[in-house]
C-alpha cells in the first residue's frame, strides 16, 4: 500500500502528526488534545482541505475535525476499514420486456461518496442501478455502458461525436430505445448535439439526469430514470428527448425536444423547460401522454443517419452594452471560423463593433444572430441596426436559440464552409431547431404575487 | 399510583432514562438561508408532493429505518409560506453559508455545559425519511462532547451539543399521505444529549427543568410554545433504548418513563412466556385470505372499500398473549396495530381483529373456522388484517415481524406520546448509518477568537447561581421561574438595594408583577421598587404588594378567606 492510501488526503502538519503518531486511516483512536478527549476512528481528509485537522468519525456517526496544534497524544485502539459500495443485484431478464441501453457520461444517476473530495462519484452497473432503483425491471431489460465518467462541463466535441457513434451502434444493434445519464448543466447542449448527429433515429433517445444528486433521498434521480425509461422502452417518439421533472413535485416527467430544451434555474428540480413551443410529451408511472402529433415516429428498421462531425472553431458572443470591436477582432484573429451572436431584443448589437463584424465576414467567418431573450425570433428588418448587420453579412437564425446556433454552426462548419451551404444547413430545421410557429402558449413565465397566479398555484402542486 | 421518585422500585428494575432536549435559538434568520422566523402560521400559498427514498449511509450500509419508511410509500405534502421559506427549504437550491449569530449563540451554551468542543465543524446529514424534512436528511454538526451540568448535586454527563436546523411541522398524517407546514423548518436549534444517568422518572424531569433554567441563563435561545422539544430515552434491564419523540412539555415526561418502564417490563415477561410455550419463529407461518368469511360478519366497524380485503394469521400458541396488558388501556395487539398503521399505512381503525380481544368473542366461530382452515387448534391466536389488499400485503408481513421480535423482546424503537402518559411506535430506531457527511458545504474552522468570544459571553455557572439562591432562601419554585420568568437579571439589580426579604422581592416579581400586568396597569419599573423599598423597613408581603400597587395607580382589597366574590 502507498502511503498515500495509508494517509488519504492528509498532508502538512497533520500528516506528520500521523506518521509521527503511527496512526493510518481507518484507525480507531482516543485523541487527548487540550481541549479533551474524543473516540473515534480516524477518516480520509478532502484534499482541498487544510493540513491542520485530524477527521473523527465519532461512534454517534458525526464527524468532526480536531486542530493538531492541540494534540497531545493518539493512542491506537482498532482498524476498520469501511467499504463504500452499493449491493449490486443482478438485474432480472424477461424476455417479454423491450431492452433499453443506458450510455452514461457521468451524472449522478447513482452515486456514492468520494472521500478525497468530499463529492459524490456516480456508481453505475445494472446491478447497483437495480438495488437502488428496483422499479426498472418492471419496465425493460436494462444494460448499461458506462462511455464517459466526466461531468456535463467537461462534455465537448469529442464526447458529443463519441456518444453520438455509440449511440448509433446500438441503433444498429436492435435496442428498443437507450437513455443517456448526463450532468443537467450541458444537457440541453448534449442533446442539440446529438440531434444534429444522429439523425432518423427508428428508436427514442433520452437523456436524463438528477437536480438534487441520488446519494440523498429527495433526489429526482430516480423518478427521471424511471420516467426516461418508461420513454425509451414504450415511448412511439423517436427523438432526442430530455427527460427531466416537469413540476418541482414528485409528479411527473416531461419529454423536451433536444433542440428546444433549456436549462432555466442553477437548482430548481423542473429546470427544464421547453423554449417557444410545448414540450413533446408528459410521462409518469403510467406512461406516456403526448402533448403534440408532429413528432417523428418509431419504426422497426435498425436504420439511422450517423453524421458526427464537428469543427471546434465557433463561438458564442452576448451582446452587452459598449461592447469593444476587439472582442471580435480575437475571435478572428485566433482563427474562429463561426461566431453565434445572441443579440439584444430583436437580433441587435452595438454601432461600434461594425466595422469588427465587417472584417470578420471579409475574412470568411460566418455569423449568426439569435436573441439573448430567449423567446421570441430574430427580426432584423424592423430597426435600422439590423437592416445594417444584415448588410454587413450577419445572418438571422430565426428562433433557434442561442447555445443550439453554436452547436449548429459547428456542426455545419465540419461540412462545409463555404457561406452559402453552411447557410442553407443553418436555416434548414432538422430537429425541430427553427419552428415555423410560436404558438401563444409557447411562452408562459408566470408572475409570482399576482392574485390570479397566486391562485392557481396554491391549486395545483407545482 | 407510583411515586415517580420511589429509587427502590426503578432500580429493580434497572431504569436509565437520557434526555436529548431541542431547543431555538434566538436568531434573525434560519440556519441555512436567510428566511427570517417568524411566529408560526397556518397561512400558505403553494404545496408541493415529495417521496422519500432511502439512500446508502457513508459506510455502506442501510439504515433499517430508512428502509421502514419507504416500504409505507407515503405521500409527503408541504405547505408553502412565501414569507418564511425559499427555495432552500424547498430542496430546491443548495444551503447558503451556516448562520454565524447562531453559530456564536451555540458555542455561549457549548461553554456553560462545559463541553470539549471541537475545532472544526463537519455538517452532517441525518437522514430522516418520515419527510420532515424535504431534503429527506437534516444538517446536523456536531460542537462539542463530554460536558456536565450539576442537578440537585449530581453531576449530569452532556454527550453532545449539537446546531441544527429544526424540522416541519407535521398537520396531518391520513393514509398514504402525510402533510407538513415548513414554516418551522430549518429554524436553527441545539441539541443537548445527556447521558443515560437518570434513575427515575422524577429525576429525568428535574434534568430537563435544568436545562432548560440554563437555556434561558443564556438568553441565546427563543423562549414560547413549540420552540423546544425533547426526545426521552428509557431503557430497562433486559430491555433496549426506546426514544420517545417530540415531548413537548416536560411536565409529561414522568408519566411517560413510568409508562414506558412497564411496557418494556410487560414486553420481557411475554418474551419469557412465549420460549416457555414453545413459540418460535416458525410459529407464525400460516396466513390467508378471510374475505368472504369476515364479510359474513358485520358487527365490528369496519368500513368495506370497493378493494378491501381480510387476510388471517395464525399465530400458533399465542392464545392470551395479544390480551397481555402493556401500559395504560393497552395491550400487546396495540404493538401489532400501531405497527401495520404507520408501515402499512393502515390508519383507519380498527385495523385488526384478533381472537384474543374480549370484545370479539361472539365471532368464536369465526376464528374457529380460520383455525380449521389453517390446520390450527385451540391454543393457537388468529389476527385478522383488514384494508386495501396492497397495504393488507405489508401488514401481514409486518405482524409476523412484530411476532418474531416479541421473541427477542422489546425492538428497537422510536415511539410518540399518546394522551394519558402511553406512547405508540413511530419508526424503528435509526442507527448511525443515517449520518452522511454533507458535500454542499466544506467543513468550517472555529478559531480561537470564537471560543473566546463565547467564554466572554457566557454567564456563571447555573448551578453557582441556583445555590446562591437557595441560600436567599427562595422557594424551588421561585428559583426556577426567576429563570423561565426571564427576571432573575432584575431580581440580582434589586436584591441588593432594596429592603425587602428575598423572597417578598421574589414574590414580587414573579407573581404580583404578571398580576398587575394582567390587570393592564402600568408596570412597575426596577426605580419604582428602589424609591419605595429602599428605606430598611419591616415589609410583609401583602403591605409591599398594595404600596407597589398604590405607586402605579392601582388600588388593591384583598379578599378575606372564604368569602365569595365581592
Amino acid at each position: 500500500m502507498s502511503s498515500d492510501d495509508l494517509y488519504k488526503g492528509y498532508r502538512g502538519q497533520s500528516l506528520d502528526l500521523l506518521q509521527r503518531m503511527g496512526i493510518k486511516v481507518w484507525s480507531e483512536v482516543r485523541v487527548t488534545t487540550d481541549k479533551g478527549e474524543f473516540c473515534g476512528l480516524v477518516l480520509p481528509r478532502s484534499q482541498t482541505a487544510d493540513d491542520r485537522h485530524l477527521v473523527l468519525k465519532l461512534e454517534t456517526g458525526y464527524n468532526i475535525g480536531l486542530d493538531v496544534r492541540g494534540i497531545k497524544n493518539i493512542e491506537f485502539l482498532g482498524y476498520h476499514e469501511i467499504s463504500y459500495h452499493i449491493p449490486p443485484v443482478e438485474f432480472p431478464f424477461d424476455a417479454k420486456k423491450p431492452t433499453v441501453k443506458l450510455l452514461g457520461t457521468g451524472g449522478t444517476i447513482a452515486s456514492r461518496l468520494d472521500y478525497r473530495t468530499g463529492a459524490v462519484i456516480p456508481a453505475f452497473s445494472p446491478g447497483e442501478l437495480y438495488a437502488s432503483v428496483p422499479e426498472l425491471a418492471e419496465i425493460c431489460n436494462l444494460e448499461a455502458h458506462e462511455l464517459y465518467a466526466v461531468f456535463s462541463e467537461n462534455m465537448g466535441p469529442q464526447e458529443h461525436i463519441g456518444l453520438a457513434k455509440a449511440v448509433a451502434k446500438e441503433i444498429e444493434n436492435g435496442v428498443d430505445g437507450i437513455i443517456i445519464g448526463h450532468g443537467t448543466d450541458t444537457m440541453s447542449h448534449t442533446a442539440t448535439a446529438l440531434s444534429f448527429m444522429v439523425q432518423d433515429s427508428p428508436i427514442p433517445i433520452v437523456m436524463v439526469g438528477s437536480q438534487r444528486s441520488s446519494d440523498r433521498p429527495s433526489s429526482d434521480a430516480a423518478l427521471n430514470l424511471i420516467h426516461g425509461t418508461m420513454a425509451a422502452a414504450t415511448s412511439d417518439i423517436a427523438e432526442v428527448m430530455v427527460c427531466m421533472f416537469g413540476p418541482t413535485s414528485d409528479q411527473y416527467g416531461l419529454l423536451h425536444r433536444g433542440t428546444r430544451v433549456r436549462k432555466m434555474h442553477s437548482s430548481y428540480r423542473s429546470t427544464f423547460r421547453t423554449i417557444g413551443d410545448i414540450p413533446l410529451a408528459l410521462v409518469d408511472e403510467r406512461g406516456i401522454k403526448p402533448l403534440r402529433k408532429d413528432y417523428k415516429v418509431r419504426r422497426a428498421d435498425k436504420k439511422v443517419k450517423l453524421d458526427a462531425v464537428f469543427d471546434d472553431r465557433v463561438s458564442i458572443i452576448y451582446q452587452y452594452p459598449g461592447m469593444k470591436p476587439d472582442v471580435i477582432d480575437s475571435l478572428v484573429d485566433n482563427g474562429y471560423k463561426g461566431i453565434v451572436i445572441a443579440g439584444t431584443g430583436l437580433g441587435h448589437t452595438n454601432r461600434q463593433v461594425f466595422p469588427a463584424l465587417r472584417r470578420a465576414v471579409a475574412a470568411g467567418v460566418h455569423i449568426y444572430m439569435t436573441v439573448q431573450t430567449l423567446w421570441g425570433y430574430t427580426q432584423m428588418f424592423v430597426y435600422d441596426t439590423g437592416r445594417d448587420l444584415m448588410e454587413i453579412g450577419v445572418v438571422p437564425a430565426g428562433n433557434m436559440l442561442p447555445e443550439v446556433a453554436f452547436i449548429k454552426l459547428g456542426w455545419a462548419l465540419a461540412h462545409s464552409h463555404d457561406q452559402d451551404v453552411v447557410r442553407n444547413i443553418m436555416l434548414t430545421p432538422i430537429a425541430g431547431e427553427i419552428t415555423k410557429r410560436e404558438p401563444p402558449d409557447g411562452y408562459l413565465v408566470l408572475q409570482g404575487g399576482l392574485p390570479e397566479v397566486d391562485r392557481f398555484v396554491k391549486g395545483h402542486k407545482k | 399510583m407510583q411515586r415517580f421518585w420511589d429509587k427502590e422500585f426503578y432500580a429493580g428494575l434497572g431504569l436509565k432514562v437520557g434526555l436529548e432536549v431541542h431547543r431555538q435559538l434566538d436568531t434573525s434568520h434560519k440556519l441555512f438561508c436567510k428566511c427570517p422566523v417568524l411566529p408560526y402560521s397556518k397561512k400558505f400559498h403553494s404545496k408541493i408532493l415529495r417521496h422519500m427514498r432511502p439512500t446508502l449511509s457513508e459506510l455502506g450500509l442501510y439504515d433499517p429505518a430508512a428502509l421502514m419508511e419507504f416500504k409505507t410509500k407515503k405521500e409527503i405534502v408541504y405547505c408553502l409560506n412565501r414569507d418564511t421559506v425559499c427555495t432552500y427549504e424547498m430542496d430546491d437550491a443548495p444551503p447558503f453559508e451556516m448562520n454565524r449569530e447562531a453559530l456564536e449563540k451555540a458555542l455561549v451554551i457549548g461553554t456553560m455545559l462545559n463541553l470539549n468542543l471541537v475545532d472544526e465543524l463537519h455538517i452532517a446529514r441525518k437522514q430522516l425519511l418520515d419527510g420532515s424534512i424535504p431534503t429527506g436528511f437534516q444538517r446536523t454538526t456536531l460542537l462539542g462532547i463530554c460536558g456536565h451540568i450539576m442537578v440537585n448535586g449530581r453531576k449530569i454527563d452532556i454527550l453532545h451539543l449539537g446546531l441544527e436546523e429544526d424540522s416541519a411541522r407535521e398537520v396531518s398524517d391520513r393514509g398514504h399521505r402525510r402533510t407538513y407546514m415548513t414554516d418551522r423548518l430549518s429554524i436553527p436549534q441545539v441539541e443537548i444529549v445527556t447521558a443515560p444517568l437518570m434513575e427515575t422518572p422524577q429525576e429525568a424531569a428535574e434534568v430537563g427543568q435544568a436545562i432548560r433554567r440554563l437555556c434561558h441563563l443564556s438568553k441565546m435561545c427563543r423562549t414560547g410554545l413549540g420552540r423546544a422539544r425533547q426526545d426521552v430515552n428509557v431503557s430497562i434491564d433486559g430491555g433496549t433504548r426506546i426514544e420517545i419523540k417530540g415531548v413537548g412539555s416536560l411536565r409529561d415526561v414522568p408519566k411517560l418513563v413510568h409508562y414506558e418502564a412497564l411496557r418494556q417490563k410487560a414486553l420481557i415477561e411475554l418474551k419469557d412466556t412465549a420460549i416457555s410455550r414453545g413459540i418460535d419463529d416458525s410459529s407464525f407461518g400460516w396466513s390467508g385470505d378471510v374475505t368472504e368469511l369476515v364479510k359474513q360478519q358485520a358487527c365490528f366497524g369496519f368500513v368495506w372499500g370497493p378493494k378491501s380485503v381480510a387476510q388471517a394469521i395464525l399465530l400458533k400458541n399465542c392464545q392470551g398473549i395479544l390480551a397481555t396488558p402493556t401500559g395504560p388501556g393497552r395491550v400487546f395487539a396495540h404493538e401489532l396495530s400501531d405497527r401495520i398503521r404507520v408501515v402499512a399505512c393502515l390508519d383507519t381503525l380498527p385495523n385488526l381483529v384478533c381472537s384474543d380481544n374480549p370484545e370479539y368473542f361472539d365471532l368464536g366461530p369465526m376464528f374457529d373456522e380460520i383455525r380449521t382452515m389453517a390446520g390450527g387448534k385451540a391454543g393457537d391466536a388468529v389476527v385478522i388484517v383488514l384494508g386495501p389488499e396492497a397495504d393488507v400485503v405489508s401488514a401481514d408481513l409486518e405482524i409476523k415481524a412484530r411476532m418474531v421480535e416479541m421473541l427477542k423482546g422489546v425492538p428497537k424503537e422510536t415511539r410518540r406520546p399518546i394522551p394519558g402518559g402511553a406512547t405508540r411506535f413511530e419508526r424503528v430506531l435509526p442507527g448511525r448509518d443515517r449520518m452522511y457527511p454533507d458535500t454542499d458545504l466544506p467543513p468550517i474552522v472555529l478559531t480561537g477568537e470564537a471560543f473566546d468570544l463565547a467564554k466572554a459571553r457566557a454567564p456563571a455557572s447555573l448551578w453557582d447561581k441556583e445555590a446562591e439562591y437557595r441560600e436567599l432562601g427562595l422557594s424551588k419554585s421561585q428559583l426556577e421561574r426567576l429563570f423561565t420568568q426571564g427576571v432573575w437579571e432584575l431580581f440580582d439589580h434589586l436584591v441588593e438595594k432594596v429592603a425587602l426579604k428575598p423572597t417578598i422581592l421574589a414574590y414580587l416579581l414573579l407573581d404580583w408583577m404578571p398580576y398587575l400586568k394582567r390587570q393592564q396597569v402600568l408596570v412597575p419599573e426596577a426605580d419604582i421598587f428602589i424609591e419605595l423599598f429602599a428605606k430598611e423597613k419591616d415589609w410583609a408581603q401583602k403591605e409591599a404588594a398594595a404600596a407597589l400597587a398604590f405607586a402605579v395607580g392601582h388600588e388593591v382589597h384583598w379578599k378575606r378567606k372564604g368569602r365569595g366574590n365581592e
